[in-house]
């Protein structure tokens, strides 16, 4: 019985105990007897008391003898390996005859994966696993292939049978073990639930602390979530500052991280310079905030000062499906329609020759600015909506119309949150992603030609991550260092956006 | 600003002062009104409004250009040319080793009936159709390109369900190729010369003869919500996209929505004013701002590289989009909690509730709406997003169609991307008729939110 089955019958232990005590809690009442709380809480105390520590325990089971079982069967492999290295890793197909000490570890490195895999797919064969001990490692590949269509690595070792069969046996029986400890463990929680059940025992309080403590939990996933984000490009990021020193990479002019050479093979690591894709981030993000500002600024000026209810309440809601519509559609879009469209116009203009590329600066730059104009707007909006109305009133009665009134006291006093809008607005366009792998070009150049395709820090790391990733090659590594590049670089700007607004939210309040 | 010198003055030194200003201002005469620059200031305003205007129209422009040009694009893809074609099963072909007569059973040998040359069956069928002599084999091999390559799957299938068949004439409906398809939907330019454009002269007429015939047929395209990736436009489809998304979308209703909620109430409800709460609040609102291909990033190297999960999973595509949609769903229903009246805690606290009681049987209930609608809209969100699945590798051509959430799966934005990014053009078509699709879900669950939310603003 697997895990998940043993950790349905401990749910059903736990279902039973519910029932159970709150039946007897009832009873209890009926006999006239003045219990705490109501029995519902003396039944949800029975399901945590019988179900948790059993989970608990099968969890802890589990991981620790997947691990411990791991553990082994590769320090097997490590003494197959040193007895019989010369000829591993010729069979792996390395070509390292530089020095040893990497070539084992390389080479354990990939058995280690070949011999998760057939401890993966051995049971699929069925029968009696035992059998395929002496089997040879080709047969159990052509078995797996033709029966299961399940494809195994070719490079595998006979020796390895023996392993994952006796994995796959020891595994079994501390499954079993295990599984039958956890429900033992559930029967007697159960057993013991009853004690609860009597009248001066606090049940109500007791699943209310558990409650809260659950809440709390829940909300620590937040923070959680930050830090693996952080964790995950940290690691690799450091990983990858191994092969490529710091200073290449933020002040590197040349991107070419050249993917075709074999990992390992000296002086092949490629150059792996940031400036050209942060130039060609930021400036993408200048071109889409210089269509986005204007425009969402002024509809949001209309709309807060000028346009009556009725107009308002169809033009607002309008204007955000523009912030509805998913990025893929604004990038098939660029792709599609904005960028013939500006070719054909450029090449009109200049008499054959277009000087605008389909794929250029100005095209993601300005579909990425349409994107943009409802998240200014609508954040321009109610801030300038927030502006209380005796500012204006005091405009008025002086005298000034109602474009000096918002150009020289509305807007003044909205600015800081205006500011900060802008600010999420440009962290938004320079984290965005599908209309610049559309829109944008892969060349990473730096120039400052707007109708010429130049690249991004977003575009680069769906570059390197997408297809065949090898974790130990700078060229999947630095992903990971764009996307730490990326992170850092927005949250700074959102931080200080989140600043502002709350630095002068209270100011008129 | 000069309004104040605008107002106009009785005091005696008034006049004198209003006098000067005056002419300073503009050359008239005294004692006539004042010019204050009037004109110039409504023109300003004036202006200003037109600013205004424009901007709206603008945005307004541009949202009726992106959806007029994905309608024009995709439209037609929603339905598809088909050939009714009565084919002869000709035994010769089919079986030109007589094998049958020694072993009938191979019939159903996948290995037998893989091997069979079904495209001459289709082209000798069509060619007796169009009269064409068989051994002018330029002309076979333009016919040949008139039926879509997955017509040999097809009658594979059918001789393996019915191998009695063979050696009789079937009527069998078959997919045009992309490009007869676009021809019959009047696509192509024929003014271009014939080398330029996707369809020759001779098959231009064959077109027209088939179609004066009645064997090509246009029909609502189901194979667009049916069938799986393909190389061929006509014959792929976006079902396993669908179930991916439909996988992704149930994933993240059941993670993010409870865990969303369950950290809202703690927030608004039970946490004190802390430095903690406060690092909390501060550590959402920053989620909520992270680009969105971070997510992707954490979920490489969390979800597969250290968890072990398998690589084009909507599984991992859930919970990564779990993690995305988290904020919203946490700022929604905090803003929902907040918008329960403060009297209905003080009168449950009042009656001897306790905390969780008031929470969870009266506050609750009456945030459930907003809640409802933040979650819909979160959901809307994360159906949307293409970036953090292109990362978790489910960038991929699937065949098959995914049986569970750990089956290797597209999603619906992601087909969109693939589409986009092949080099025949009849994919374009395809690609826009996926982003129908999707605006329309997306269409539909907005439409909901605000059903929802004004029904609830009616019932308060």
């Amino acid at each position: 019985m697997s895990a998940l089955g043993v950790a349905y019958i401990i749910i059903l232990f736990g279902l039973a105990g519910f029932f159970a005590c709150r039946a007897q809690a009832r009873q209890l009442e009926q006999r006239g007897q003045k219990m705490h709380s109501r029995p519902l809480y003396y039944g949800w105390w029975a399901f945590f008391v019988t179900s948790a520590p059993a989970l608990l325990f099968l969890l802890i089971w589990t991981m620790s003898s997947n691990l411990y079982l791991e553990r082994r069967a590769f320090s097997h492999l490590a003494a197959q390996n040193t007895a019989a290295m010369p000829a591993a890793s010729a069979m792996a197909g390395r070509a390292e005859n530089s020095g040893a000490a990497p070539a084992q570890s390389a080479g354990s490195g990939l058995e280690k994966a070949v011999l998760s895999d057939l401890v993966k797919n051995l049971p699929a064969l069925g029968g009696n696993i035992a059998d395929y001990a002496q089997a040879s490692y080709a047969s159990v590949r052509e078995k797996l292939l033709t029966v299961k269509n399940i494809a195994l690595v070719e490079n595998g070792r006979d020796y390895m049978l023996p392993l994952a069969v006796k994995w796959l046996e020891t595994r079994r029986i501390l499954q079993k073990t295990g599984g039958a400890a956890a429900i033992i463990l559930a029967a007697l929680a159960f057993a013991g639930s009853f004690y609860y059940v009597r009248p001066a025992f606090r049940a109500r309080n007791k699943v209310e602390q558990l409650v809260t403590s659950t809440l709390f939990l829940a909300s620590l996933l937040a923070i959680a979530t930050t830090i693996g984000i952080v964790l995950s490009m940290l690691f690799q990021t450091v990983h990858f500052f191994e092969s490529v020193s710091p200073r290449a990479f933020f002040f590197g002019t040349v991107w070419d991280p050249r993917f075709s050479t074999a990992a390992g093979e000296a002086g092949a690591t490629g150059r792996f310079g940031l400036v050209p894709l942060l130039a060609g981030t930021l400036y993408i993000a200048l071109v889409a905030m210089i269509v986005a500002v204007p425009i969402g600024l002024f509809a949001a000026i209309y709309m807060a000062e000028y346009a009556s209810p009725g107009l308002r309440s169809v033009i607002k809601p309008l204007l955000e499906i523009l912030a509805g519509i998913p990025t893929i559609v604004y990038g098939f879009f660029a792709l599609m329609t904005v960028g013939p469209f500006l070719r054909d116009i450029s090449a009109a203009l200049a008499g054959g020759q277009s000087f605008i590329q389909a794929q250029s600066v100005l095209t993601a730059g300005l579909v990425m600015g349409i994107m943009l104009i409802p998240f200014v707007s609508s954040l321009s909006d109610d801030i300038i909506t927030a502006v209380p109305r005796a500012l204006r009133d005091g405009s008025y009665g002086l005298g000034a119309t109602q474009s000096e009134t918002v150009k020289k006291v509305v807007l003044p006093a909205a600015l800081p949150g205006i500011v900060a809008a802008l600010l999420l607005a440009a962290s938004r366009a320079i984290g965005e992603t599908m209309i610049v792998v559309l829109a944008a070009g892969v060349a990473a150049n730096i120039s400052f030609n707007p109708f010429a395709p130049m690249t991004t820090i977003t575009v680069k790391i769906v570059n390197q991550l997408t297809g065949d990733l090898e974790f130990d090659s700078p060229q999947t590594l630095v992903a990971f260092a764009l996307g730490m590049t990326l992170f850092v670089l927005t949250l700074l700007m959102n931080i200080f956006a989140l600043y502002i607004v709350r630095k002068y939210r209270e100011h008129y309040e | 600003m000069s309004e104040g010198a605008g107002i106009e003055k009785n005091t005696p030194g008034g006049g004198a002062q209003a006098a000067a200003l005056a002419a300073v201002t503009e050359e008239e005469p005294a004692g006539k009104r004042r010019d204050i620059g009037l004109k110039r200031r409504y023109r300003a305003e004036k202006r200003f409004r037109f600013y205004g205007i424009a901007a709206i129209i603008f945005g307004l422009f541009f949202l009726v250009s992106l959806l007029w040009s994905i309608f024009a694009h995709g439209f037609g893809a929603f339905w598809q040319t088909t050939i009714t074609l009565p084919v002869v099963l000709e035994a010769q072909v089919i079986d030109p080793d007589n094998r049958l007569a020694a072993e009938p059973q191979s019939v159903s040998d996948p290995h037998f009936l893989a091997m069979i040359d079904y495209p001459l069956l289709l082209r000798r069928a069509l060619a007796q159709k169009l009269g064409v002599a068989a051994d002018n084999r330029a002309a076979m091999r333009e016919i040949g390109q008139l039926i879509s390559p997955s017509a040999r799957g097809q009658m594979r299938r059918f001789l393996g369900a019915n191998p009695r068949t063979i050696g009789t004439v079937q009527t069998i409906r078959f997919l045009a190729s992309a490009n007869v398809d676009a021809a019959f939907k009047g696509q192509i330019n024929f003014s271009l010369p014939q080398d330029k454009r996707r369809i020759s002269d001779r098959q231009r007429q064959w077109i027209t003869l088939l179609g004066k015939e009645g064997l090509l047929h246009k029909s609502f395209n189901t194979g667009l919500f049916t069938l799986a990736a393909s190389a061929n436009a006509e014959s792929s489809g976006l079902a396993v996209a669908l179930i991916g998304s439909f996988y992704i979308m149930l994933i993240v209703l059941v993670l993010a929505l409870p865990i969303g909620v369950v950290t809202a109430i703690y927030l608004e409800e039970y946490a004190g004013k802390n430095s903690f709460t406060d690092m909390i609040e501060v550590n959402i609102n920053n989620l909520a701002a992270v680009p969105s291909i971070v997510f992707g990033i954490l979920g490489l190297s969390v979800f597969i590289n250290f968890f072990g999960l398998p690589r084009s999973a909507s599984l991992v595509g859930g919970l990564v989009l779990s993690l995305m949609t988290l904020p919203t769903i946490i700022i929604a229903a905090r803003v929902a909690l907040q918008a329960v009246p403060s009297s209905i805690r003080a009168a449950a606290l009042g009656l001897g509730a306790s905390r969780t009681q008031t929470v969870f049987h009266h506050v609750l209930p009456l945030a459930a709406p907003g809640i409802l609608t933040g979650t819909i809209i979160g959901l809307a969100r994360a159906l949307g997003e293409t970036a953090p699945l292109l990362l978790i590798g489910m960038v991929a051509f699937i065949a098959n169609y995914p049986v569970s959430p750990l089956d290797p799966a597209t999603a619906l934005p992601v087909q969109i991307y693939m589409w986009a990014g092949e080099a025949e053009r009849s994919f374009v078509e395809r690609s826009s008729a996926a982003i129908i699709v999707l605006l329309a879900f997306l269409t539909l669950m907005n439409v909901t939110a605000v059903f929802l939310r004004r029904r609830f603003e009616k019932r308060q």
